[in-house]
């Protein structure tokens, strides 16, 4: 397998950079990993993932879509799209590399969104297989192998060497570009390492947490459970959950007035927020008990549903570490499953 | 590059401006350089915008037959509303669509006898379907509206009502107000008290839409006389943003009811969670 010593990491990074622009999980001051434009010097964070998802590399936080130029009666439109940049991600955890193909199933279905899938061709993936898994991940419930990772190129560590790995055309031109850098070499302490990985991952707190009870046809069966109320009793509403997720993809749409014309852009948006569903004529979801339960059943039943079954999360975890009230999918699941 | 995105609107000019009710105003809207904007099938809804005021989804109140222009009939309710009621003719709006499934007009509604119910500005998405029968004569059987609002004053498409439907041959057109008022000698009921009164022959198709408990109260009064819950239409509203099933905001069980609805026959509605 095509490979490279672990000192001569940032040769490649430098080699990359020069080309494209090329981003990197890192630790801020704070000691929380995330994803930065790489510069000379910049150190790969030896955390285990980045304090938020990936998803804004192809769904940004906020995104202009229009422009408006308003002249007394008249309007005009001005599409201000641009063709993105070629782009690297270096690092992407395989929970994160799955978030990639669930949004697509959103913003690549017909009609395709434009902005997104911009994005989406102009940017390489290359994963980071785990080697050291949390008490928090269950990536394995959703059928994520996090030592054979997705992404457009598959990277691993055996702490001596990253190897690499191609699984798609541009995870091919990746490795193509990097080629001079990189040595042909055996596997065999990666196998063994990939090996201890594996038994790390049978013995975590959430090993066995399985979705056998879940999927598109338990909605009369989940709907009007009584868990809901005590679930979501304690639930502030704040969102922290969505914006970490990184297979939440709700947006809003708003106008901004720029004092030179209106630019229309699009945010992240929550429905645990309570004017999420909110009209002129009133709201379908008046209490956190409906808009608490609407996040999961969408991500446990009607997601599968319209998606062969495929589940709307992928384990990473960040919920159950930053939900402010220890609320969290690994929760509802278990309390719903308990009837 | 995609060459448009759903996301980016057209611009149109409101060409005429009707006062319907005290708080309905009916505006048609045309192409800046004339004609429709774009195409759409009865039931279908476009995303109106002010740009720096808001945008929301109403439903295209015109019938595709029309290959002048579009109307949108709007009760002033909120912001953007308000917005649109202060506007004058010559005044440009965004548009984007059409969104949405339409009535099944060209399969499951081909032959049959047709039943429209509608309460107040409920009659908005249904007269594109009416007026796109009355088109379309000979692919249909009878028609009868059974309408109704709080009071005369507030009975949308009053005038098309009495100067053009009721002048049709093969349809009939039920009025109804809730109470009684002077230079009103029609019917005065609700909506749902009347459709029983008029019972109906239960081998029409029927298509309602109105407020919710007006719906609810129907569709009782309905299977009390033996319609079953395939042969009911209606429309539905919901807050949305995208339009195509993308934002999140109209989802219902495994249905975003901006691509999957508005319309559903009463039997789909059933296997949805009670959230709308």
């Amino acid at each position: 397998m095509l490979r490279i010593a672990v000192d001569k990491l940032y040769d490649l990074f430098a080699a990359v950079s020069a080309k494209n622009t090329l981003y990197i999980p890192t630790n801020r001051e704070d000691g929380e990993a995330e994803y930065k434009k790489y510069e000379p010097g910049m150190k790969l964070t030896y955390n285990l993932n980045t304090l938020r998802s990936a998803k804004d590399f192809f769904f940004p936080q906020t995104e202009d879509l229009v422009e408006f130029k308003m002249d007394g009666k008249n309007i005009e439109v001005k599409d201000i799209r641009k063709e993105s940049e070629d782009f690297v991600i270096f690092g992407v955890r395989p929970c994160d590399a799955r978030s990639f193909t669930i949004l697509d199933k959103v913003y690549l279905v017909d009609p395709v969104d434009s902005y997104y899938k911009n994005r989406r061709d102009h940017g390489t993936v290359v994963s980071l297989a785990c080697t050291r898994p949390a008490e928090t991940c269950f990536c394995q419930t959703f059928g994520i192998d996090p030592t054979a990772p997705e992404g457009d190129c598959a990277c691993w560590s055996d702490g001596r060497y990253y190897y690499f790995k191609a699984n798609t055309e541009k995870g091919t031109a990746f490795l193509d570009s990097i080629t001079s850098l990189l040595e042909d070499g055996d596997t065999a302490e990666l196998d063994k390492a990939i090996e201890r990985t594996k038994t790390i991952m049978s013995k975590l707190p959430l090993a066995r947490l399985s979705t056998e009870n879940f999927g598109g046809d338990k909605l009369n069966e989940y709907f009007n459970s009584d868990k809901w109320a005590e679930l979501s009793e304690s639930c502030l509403g704040c969102g922290t959950c969505t914006f970490v997720c990184p297979t939440c993809q709700c947006y809003d749409i708003k106008d901004f007035n720029t004092g030179n014309g209106i630019k229309r852009y699009r945010c992240w948006d929550s429905c645990m927020y309570s004017d999420f569903t909110k009209m002129a004529h009133g709201n379908p979801r008046l209490t956190q008990l409906e808009r608490f339960r609407q996040r999961f059943m969408h991500k446990l039943v009607y997601f599968p549903a319209n998606n062969n079954g495929e589940f709307g999360c992928v384990g990473c975890g960040r919920c159950l570490s930053k939900c402010p009230i220890s609320m969290n999918i690994v929760k509802v699941m278990k309390a719903l499953e308990e009837k | 590059m995609n060459s448009n995105d759903t996301l980016i609107p057209y611009v149109g000019v409101v060409t005429d401006i009707r006062i319907d009710t005290p708080d309905v105003k009916t505006f048609r809207v045309e192409a800046p350089e004339g004609g429709k904007v774009f195409e759409h099938m009865p039931g279908q809804c476009a995303m109106l915008s002010i740009p720096g005021v808001g945008e929301a989804m109403f439903s295209i109140t015109s019938s595709p037959t029309n290959k002048e222009y579009m109307e949108f009939s709007i009760k002033k309710c909120g912001c953007l509303t308000s917005w649109l009621h202060a506007m004058d003719v010559g005044q440009m709006i965004t548009l984007r669509g059409p969104y949405g499934n339409a009535f099944p007009v060209e399969t499951e509604l081909k032959g049959k006898d047709l039943l429209f119910i509608a309460g107040g500005i409920g009659l908005a998405p249904l007269r594109s379907v009416i007026n796109y029968v009355r088109d379309k004569r000979e692919n249909y059987g009878s028609i009868q509206v059974i309408y109704g609002s709080r009071s005369k004053d507030d009975l949308v498409d009053y005038q098309e009502i009495i100067d053009e439907w009721m002048a049709d041959d093969g349809v009939e057109v039920n009025l109804t107000i809730d109470n009684a008022q002077e230079g009103w000698d029609g019917h005065v009921g609700f909506v749902p008290n009347y459709v029983k009164e008029l019972n109906p022959s239960t081998n029409k198709t029927v298509l309602v839409c109105g407020p919710p408990i007006m719906i609810k109260f129907t569709l009782a009064g309905l299977k009390e006389i033996g319609f079953t819950e395939t042969q009911v239409y209606t429309t539905m509203e919901l807050r949305m943003k995208c339009g195509v099933g993308k934002c999140g905001r109209c989802n219902i069980g495994n249905k975003y009811v901006c691509k999957d609805g508005p319309v559903f026959r009463f039997d789909q509605l059933d296997e949805l969670p009670d959230e709308y």
